[in-house]
């Protein structure tokens, strides 16, 4: 399979299966257009009669015998060999954990799929004997792996900071013991950001991911207090001092875009003009009724958008100012191996949600969707068949996913949006896909762009 | 070659065989690292 476009004045050639990414002139482009495997030797006649009269023989024979050579050195409509791979995927040990541990927040932000903060449970704090709790059932579902992780997550989760350190503090105490390495992150709306908690983060957290949506007027307009008045002054202050404080540690500052902003890019500038390099700004996941939704209407606009961004990437680049947006970071010479793209994110199988009970969901989309509870940490329960079910729900297992050209750099995309928006977690959202591929295309052209 | 410019280096299929280890961070899954 491959997948040929033109975007940029670049013509770019994907071949699916062997990960290989070609930039090939217009004569190449549209000779493509007339191959179909298996290539032989000589070029076929059609394509010499079709191009005949726009490029000279010699040339469209040439560019011909160039992607003959592609072709025998696997590079070019290479096999599909990855479904024997599929069908040994197993249950994985359960190697990350996202710890819901305020499940309350101090934002009314409008298109919070947690229901503000509660995910429609009620608002409560997790305590920390329930927080150790899970991170001997981790330690305990881990077996061989080294490298566990854990992620602060709410609601607020600086709403039960002491929790957290606590929390942090017992786990950092089993590491010797158990020979793990814990990473920790936490997802915060900056609020209750003080000296106190900005120093601890700094310290225990390998990645954190502050919330903003760009523009003042744009961020305050979704991302309200309870009495209503805007967070962009209050947070935007603090972020910088964390990031300044921080070093090279990683951390995102990560927004949302809604049918509101459709000229997102301007946000993503605005926050690099704050002064923040690593930056993501991603779309609104919401049913299509809610006010803020994205549509396929908006696809044209949210593309030109995308389009836009990655020009001025690149120009900012090449200058000498770039900047990392997370949804255009893309490595194509080794990135994450094959296993890895077949099975995705890993939720309900390497990765899990701890609610303030204890209680074990697959993922954080998850919570609150009773019918998909999966266990609890204080009886150290886990329904195994729900969690093979999610071992085995990969590329291979969805049939819209095995002829799609993005299936190995999106991995069948986000099972929790599957389901709330496409009925079945093995049947992709429309929409999340052709943004994801979009994305792609953009993120492989600024990659062709800067190897000039 | 005159009409193509490969990008990278493919190395797809030979990670089938050899990944799988479990240890990346769990995550747009392709901007991972191995």
């Amino acid at each position: 399979m491959i997948h040929t476009y033109e975007l940029n004045g670049y013509h770019i050639l994907l071949d699916v299966n062997s990960g290989a990414v070609h930039l090939v002139d217009k004569l190449c482009f549209e000779l493509l257009s007339y191959l179909t495997p298996p290539l032989s030797e000589r070029c076929p006649d059609a394509a010499l009669t079709a191009l005949g009269g726009k490029y000279p023989k010699a040339d469209i024979v040439a560019c011909y015998d160039e992607l003959y050579r592609l072709y025998t050195d696997g590079l070019l409509f290479s096999e599909d060999s990855y479904a024997q791979f599929a069908d040994q995927m197993v249950s994985s040990p359960v190697k990350a954990l996202c710890l819901h541990i305020a499940h309350d927040c101090n934002l009314r932000c409008s298109y919070c799929f947690a229901s503000t903060g509660d995910f429609g449970a009620g608002r409560k704090l997790m305590p920390a004997e329930t927080g150790k709790k899970a991170i001997d059932f981790l330690l305990k579902r881990s077996y061989g792996r080294r490298n566990l992780e854990v992620d602060f997550f709410g609601g607020e989760p600086l709403m039960n900071f002491d929790a957290v350190k606590e929390v942090v503090a017992y786990a950092r105490s089993k590491e010797a013991e158990y020979g793990k390495n814990f990473r920790f992150t936490i997802t915060t709306n900056g609020l209750m950001l003080n000296d106190d908690s900005i120093d601890f983060i700094n310290r225990e957290m390998s990645n954190v991911v502050l919330s903003i949506d760009g523009r003042r007027e744009v961020n305050d307009r979704v991302r309200a207090r309870v009495d209503g008045s805007g967070s962009y002054d209050a947070i935007v202050p603090k972020y910088r001092r964390l990031v300044e404080a921080r070093g090279d540690r990683d951390y995102y500052v990560r927004g949302t875009f809604t049918k509101y902003n459709l000229d997102f890019s301007k946000d993503v500038f605005h926050l690099n003009e704050l002064g923040f390099d690593q930056i993501s700004v991603e779309p609104v996941v919401a049913p299509a009724t809610a006010p803020y939704a994205l549509t396929e209407d908006d696809l044209p606009a949210i593309f030109a958008e995308y389009e836009k961004l990655s020009r001025e990437l690149i120009a900012r680049e090449k200058a000498g100012r770039g900047f990392n947006f997370f949804h255009f970071m893309l490595d194509l010479d080794q990135g994450p191996c094959a296993i890895k793209r077949l099975r995705g994110c890993g939720c309900g199988n390497e990765y899990v949600a701890v609610t303030p009970d204890g209680d074990i969901y697959p993922c954080h989309q998850f919570v609150g969707m009773e019918d998909w509870k999966m266990g609890s940490v204080l009886t150290d329960t886990l329904d195994l068949e729900k969690k093979d079910l999610f071992a085995r729900t990969n590329i291979y297992s969805k049939p819209e996913c095995q002829a799609c050209w993005a299936k190995f750099y999106c991995s069948g995309g986000c099972n929790a949006n599957s389901l709330q928006y496409a009925g079945s977690i093995t049947k992709p959202h429309r929409l999340s896909c052709e943004l994801e591929k979009k994305r792609l295309e953009c993120a492989i052209m600024i990659k062709a762009a800067l190897s000039e | 070659m005159k009409h193509i410019k490969t990008l990278n280096k493919a190395n797809l299929k030979e990670s089938a065989a050899k990944g799988g280890c479990g240890e990346c961070q769990a995550s747009t899954v392709a901007n991972q690292k191995c």
